[in-house]
Order: structure tokens, then sequence, then C-alpha cells
């Protein structure tokens, strides 16, 4: 049987895949902030998944308003990049895993989650960012399995909602009979508001305070209102949803492997976790 | 007409995408989209106010086009995100809107978000 073998969250913002298609990493504006993952790689090595569950949202290159899914799950073998509009460079597709991408489709649908199944799908910096981060070099050693929640017209998916989800998609891969070897990504956030009078709004208090909660109480977080994430993380930083996906594919009770924070990342607050199912 | 309230109508400078705005965004939103391809991008930037009249945005939002002005964009429908894709054509970054959004020098909107994390 597939088993899930830890959970990552991290930011997607698009100045990080600018700062390594530049190669800044050691600048020093960007080092304390690319010195976070190197912990994150170092689990990864050690753990080393075969496919990797990515929770995004999608920013206008697949999906435009005519037509936005709630939960939409990728059901491809290949999921291309593509220009976005405004610069980044377009990286090279990532593999799909489709036996895995309809067992946890099928699963959801039987537990109530009515998903839209997309066999064609551009994926754009909300996984290519984290996929960049994870697994430098463009040679991506695993495929995906991308999960979009809309975070984009509201209404949007409440945490609650997310947080079921994520159980559910949690029971999915556990019930998936490969031994694959699973990791899920939960991107986006933290705090940011890129809109309004309130543009630049950053919560150092609040980020730090959810990375700490999502392990040890995610049920806390997922009391929140849509209206309370925006007013504590900003209209943007309503992406911390995703993270609770990630945390309720995970059990009950989790250890904390890594954990890094650092602001300023562009206009956000940037932070990563790994979390592992405790013993 | 009337349109339902909402637990976030009075949070200060923020204006959640909802359905109303969306509503009279959609022109606007459906031409940033079409940003994604580079010749439409060239096509924009050889007659801007034949593309926007194309697109049927309203005299409003080809105004606030023609000046720049992301805050108005926003009030008038503009997702951020789409909004994003007009403002990489004049060569503004996030930064830089939010700079202009809340009437600070670039300068000063950076030091803001440096002091977010002291």
């Amino acid at each position: 049987m597939a088993t899930i073998v830890g959970g990552i969250t991290t930011s997607h913002i698009p100045a990080i895949g600018n700062a390594i298609a530049n190669g800044k990493q050691d600048d020093p504006y960007w080092r304390p902030f690319f010195e976070g993952y190197r912990p994150v790689r170092a689990w990864l090595d050690a753990v080393k998944p075969d496919v990797a569950v990515v929770v995004y949202n999608d920013h206008g290159l697949n999906f435009f308003l005519d037509q936005i899914p709630t939960f939409a799950i990728g059901a491809a073998s290949e999921y291309a990049n593509s220009d976005e509009g405004w610069g980044l460079d377009v990286l090279p597709p990532v593999c799909g895993n489709p036996a895995l991408s309809w067992h946890v489709i099928e699963s959801l649908m039987a537990d109530e989650f009515d998903v839209t199944m997309c066999q064609q799908m551009t994926v754009d910096h909300g996984v290519m960012v984290p996929m960049s981060l994870l697994w430098p070099g463009g040679a991506w050693p695993l495929s995906i399995v991308p999960l979009e929640v809309n975070t984009v017209q509201h209404p949007l998916p409440s945490p609650a909602r997310c947080y079921k989800l994520g159980k559910a998609l949690g029971r999915a891969i556990r019930s998936y009979p490969d031994p694959l070897k699973v990791v899920v990504v939960g991107t986006g956030g933290m705090s940011h508001q890129l809109q309004g009078e309130r543009a630049g709004f950053i919560n150092k208090p609040f980020d730090l305070m959810f990375m700490t909660t999502i392990a040890s109480d995610p049920e806390a977080l997922a009391r929140y209102s849509i209206g309370d994430l925006v007013e504590a993380a900003g209209s943007e930083g309503v992406e911390l949803i995703m993270w609770l996906v990630m945390r309720g594919a995970l059990g009950d009770r989790v250890s904390t492997i890594h954990s890094h924070y650092h602001i300023p990342v562009s206009s956000t607050g940037a932070g990563v976790l790994v979390l592992e199912n405790a013993a | 007409m009337s349109w339902s309230a909402h637990d976030y109508d009075d949070i200060p400078g923020t204006y959640v995408f909802n359905g109303r705005r969306s509503t009279t965004g959609y022109p606007l939103n459906r031409m940033c989209m079409s940003f994604n391809s580079a010749e439409n991008r060239d096509a924009f930037v050889r007659d801007e106010d034949a593309y926007c009249t194309k697109f049927r945005l309203t005299r409003e939002q080809r105004d606030a086009v023609r000046e720049r002005d992301v805050l108005r964009l926003v009030k008038l429908g503009g997702n951020i995100y789409y909004l994003a894709k007009l403002a990489g054509i004049f060569g503004l970054n996030v930064q830089d809107i939010g700079a202009q959004q809340t009437g600070k020098s670039l300068d000063e909107f950076r030091a803001m978000l440096v002091a977010a994390g002291e």
C-alpha cells in the first residue's frame, strides 16, 4: 500500500522563481530565505518520495473566471508550465501518475468531495516554484498529482472544508495498492496582501502562531472563517487554507522535522515546514 | 439588485474579490488573461485603447488603464493576480504596485515590508 512519508508547506512566491532563474540564491537579500530549504532537501534526499501531491492555487494560467472549480485534480501523464504573462521562465514539464490520480479522484468522490477532473492542465508558479525549491535543477525526480484549490474567486472553500479534504486525501492515498512513497505539499502564503491601500500587510505573529498550531492543533485553525483569515493574513494570505489540506492528510499527531520563517520575500512572509506522522 | 453582506466587507483598504467585484471586472480581467500570450501583449502595446475597446472595458476602466492606476483598477473589479499581468507589461512588479496603491515611494514600501519582520 502507498504510504504518506510526510508533509511540506512552502510559499510559492513568483519572485523566488526569478531569483532561482537568475542564480541569486547567495545574494544577501535571498540567502536567509534559501538557507531555510537546505534541511528540507536533506530530508527529501533521505525519504526519497516517489510522488508529490501538490496542493496549490492557479493564478490565471489554466483556469479563468469563466469557469472556476473549487477543487480540481490533475489526471494527466504530464503537466506543462506556460507563459504567465509577466516574465517568469517557463520550466520543463512534470510527469503525472494517472493511475494514482484516478484512484484519488474515485476515493474523494466516494467521500463526498465532488472534484473537477482535469486530463489537460497547465501548472503555474503555484506548482513550479515549490518544485524548483524542493528539487532544484529542473530534472524533476518524481511525478506529481496537482490538487488545485480556488483561492481567487470568492466564495472560497472554508478552512474547515479544506482540512476535511485533506483527511479524505489522506484516506485516498493510504488506500492505493501500489507501495508508493507519497509526500503532500501544501503551498502558498504566508501572510500577504497585494491589493488595496492595505497592500504590503504582513502579520509575523500570526504566521508564527500558524506554523506551530498547524502541527499541534490544526482544528483550531480550521475554525477560522475566510473573513478571519483575510483580516489576519491579508487578502492573498488566504492561500493558507491549502496548508490545512496538507495537514489533514497527515495523522492527528505529527512531529515537526523542520521549520523556517523569513520576511520579506517580495511582499510576503515566507514559511517552510516539514512534518512527519508521529511514531 | 441587492448584494449579500460579508464578514470581510469592512476590512480597511481591502477589496475581497467576490461575485459583485468579479461581475464588474469581468471584461478587464478577461483582457488581462489574454496577456498570457506574447502576441497579445504586443498587440496591447501597439494600440492600448483599441485593445481595451476590443475587450469591452468600460470608459472608467480604460481611463484607469491609461493612467496605470492599479488601485482604481482594483476598485473597478480588477483581480490583483490578473492585474499583475497588465502591470508586468508596464514593467511593474508586486512591490511597485504595492507602493503605488499605498501612496508610498518604492523605498518606503520596501522599508515597511522589512520592518514587518523586526
